[in-house]
């Protein structure tokens, strides 16, 4: 058993070029994951959350986007610097990905099951036969009721539950070792959103994938997550054990994102926000991106940009106050 | 998928219809009297009265139109009043040509607008782009009847690799492709530009969306994603826009016969309607539009071959 992790991101940089102007959207963004274990990655829109997914995958669009620096290692590989073909074997082989748009996600012309078939074609030698009943077997594994017969549905005609679901069974068609799921409940009412991320949870069980899972829905993280990290305007701004973080959040961030929680118990008039929103990628930012809407914020923030530094094992904050009291 | 046929020929009723009317009354209001064209320039007065009694041509108009639209769904379109041949036996012979003419048009334009517009979408903004949209654009300006000229000119006369007048016999023989080959040309010519334009827009557009990015995750090559999943996608307008454009194949393939010289319906149609053949005129108007029709009713059932959405 190696130590070594099966994801490694490490300072990974992606901007885009847009008319002349560098939007740094991802800025030296670390994370890892080992097998068999769920990282969750929160943060409000417009944090980098989904171009550190799709980085993985290497599908930000080129151009405009730019992979800046960094290094993303799966299974000890860089996969920025793999040759196209060598990616396209990953992609949807090792590594399956999720989309948050079960209503779009699927190509509307072809069946659910050929869709399914089509990328076991790809990775695997099987038969078209074969390659057929895999498909069926995996919509029943994803639990839709008779996946013989859906096998032959277009996507119109399911539901958007029953679409991510589909799209779960053609991430894991090839029994991926890293599942990617970039928001996989936004688009989907509560009760099918708990559906699916029940599903997900008993598919790692059993398939043993680690998963990479996107979100902002603290909620779904505490639920489903090993471990969280907090991004934010394009960093990662704290990352430590579900529990841990919960228990002990240490960057006024992951506070206020907490704070900003409806709770069930208390009755409020105004529910809790973080003043203020995310700076814009193109903004020049000195000292700590969350300074300008920081209750905590000290002449040090604006002009020194805090690094992450680990508080404990396993827990890492970037901010000059941490460590704080859990006071809010 | 069969109630869509059936609903189709229903619609096309109405249509016909309308196109009886107005092909009965276009000749109706053109100048010329066929009385006059059948009994010859030199018959007196008397005999021009009579012939004119004959054919009913004295009757208020909508009588005439009625009796007209009787002998018709019987499949009676009169006969010619030039060759004196029956104008179905006339039709007949001419619309083997024009749908042989307009198969050896599209079968080569509209592939070869699809792929225009497919590399360009694909090379957006580059040489590859910017070449075919401006002979695409050149396609759209030029006049049919100019891109003939300049095929006869030049193709036919300066370099005389192909011969330019008549048919050769069917399609299937080489005296028969090497005759087809300019009149296909040129109006498949007008084509490749709207196609190409349409694929190009349709398959940037398609490129965008999120089951592109599906497929792609999938990992798959980059042309299996364009192919299987941009422009199989992206065709669904294109065919809409093939049956749009139809009406200008129909239009085409007048000109583009006369010039020709090709015996299909369209020479026949403006040969009958200068001799102010009006029974003639007639049938060919009504074989025009029915080609037209045709043409559509292919284009729906395609559309929904294409679009599994449509037929549900």
């Amino acid at each position: 058993m190696t130590d070594a992790p099966l994801l490694d991101v490490e300072d990974l940089a992606v901007e885009f070029h847009v008319g002349g102007t560098v939007q740094r959207a991802v800025q030296g963004v670390s994370l890892s994951l080992a097998r068999g274990r769920t990282l969750g990655v929160v943060g409000e829109s417009g944090c980098g959350k989904s171009v550190t997914s799709l980085s993985i995958m290497r599908l930000v669009p080129q151009p405009p986007g730019v992979y800046a620096g960094g290094a993303i290692r799966f299974d000890g590989r860089d996969l920025l610097t793999l040759p196209e073909a060598e990616m396209r074997a990953l992609r949807g082989g090792r590594i399956g990905m999720i989309f948050q748009e079960p209503m779009t996600s699927l190509n509307p012309v072809y069946t659910c099951g050929a869709q399914i078939e089509e990328s076991l074609s790809v990775h695997s030698n099987l038969s078209p036969k074969a390659a057929r009943e895999r498909a069926i077997e995996m919509l029943d594994l994803v639990g839709l009721p008779s996946p013989r017969q859906r096998a032959d549905d277009y996507p119109h005609q399911l539901s958007g539950g029953q679409r991510q679901r589909v799209m779960i069974a053609l991430a894991l068609a090839n029994e991926p070792d890293l599942l990617i799921a970039d928001e996989p409940t936004t688009a989907l009412d509560v009760t099918i959103q708990a559906q699916i991320l029940d599903l997900m949870g008993d598919l790692r069980g059993r398939t043993g994938a680690a998963v990479m899972l996107v979100t902002h829905d603290l909620g779904v993280v505490a639920q489903t997550c090993d471990d969280v990290v907090v991004m934010y305007a394009g960093r990662v701004v704290e990352k430590a054990p579900t529990a841990a973080l919960f228990a002990d959040p240490q960057h006024p961030y992951t506070v206020g994102l907490m704070a900003a929680v409806p709770r069930i118990d208390t009755a409020v008039d105004r529910l809790t926000t973080i003043p203020g929103s995310v700076p814009p990628p193109w903004s020049k930012i000195t000292g700590c991106r969350f300074a300008s809407r920081c209750p905590l914020a000290s002449e040090k923030c604006r002009t020194q940009d805090p690094p992450l530094r680990d508080l404990s094992p396993g827990h890492g904050v970037a901010c000059w106050h941490a460590p704080i009291e859990a006071a809010a | 998928m069969l109630t869509q046929i059936v609903n189709r020929l229903l619609i096309s009723i109405p249509v016909l219809f309308g196109v009886l009317l107005l092909g009965f009354g276009l000749l109706i209001l053109v100048p010329g009297d066929p009385a006059i064209v059948m009994a010859g320039p030199t018959a007196t007065p008397d005999v021009v009265d009579k012939i004119r009694a004959e054919m009913g041509l004295d009757e208020p108009v909508y009588v005439q139109f009625f009796s007209y639209l009787g002998r018709v769904l019987q499949g009676d379109l009169g006969r010619s009043l030039i060759s004196n041949k029956t104008v179905v036996s006339e039709l007949l012979a001419a619309i083997g040509p024009t749908a042989e003419l307009m198969v050896a048009c599209l079968i080569w334009s509209v592939p070869l607008g699809i792929a225009l517009g497919t590399l360009a979408a694909v090379f957006r903004g580059g040489l590859i782009d910017r070449t075919i949209m401006a002979i695409s654009v050149a396609g759209v300006s030029l006049p049919i009847f100019f891109i003939c000229l300049m095929m006869i000119q030049f193709v036919g006369v300066k370099w005389q690799l192909l011969p330019f007048i008549g048919r050769g016999g069917p399609l299937w023989t080489v005296d028969g492709l090497r005759h087809i080959a300019l009149p296909a040309l040129s109006l498949g010519a007008i084509f490749i530009g709207p196609v190409a334009r349409m694929t190009r827009s349709s398959v940037l557009e398609v490129l965008k969306l999120d089951h592109v990015r599906t497929a792609r995750a999938k990992g798959l090559s980059e042309t299996r994603v364009i192919l299987r999943h941009g422009l199989r996608n992206a065709l669904i307008p294109v065919v809409t826009l093939i049956g749009l454009q139809a009406g200008y194949l129909v239009g085409g393939a007048v000109v583009t016969e006369s010039i020709f010289s090709y015996p299909g319906i369209g020479r026949l149609a403006v040969g009958a309607i200068l001799s102010s053949d009006f029974p003639l005129a007639q049938g060919a108007i009504l074989i025009l539009a029915l080609g037209f029709i045709l043409i559509n009713m292919i284009v729906d059932i395609l559309y929904a071959l294409l679009d599994p959405r449509v037929q549900t």
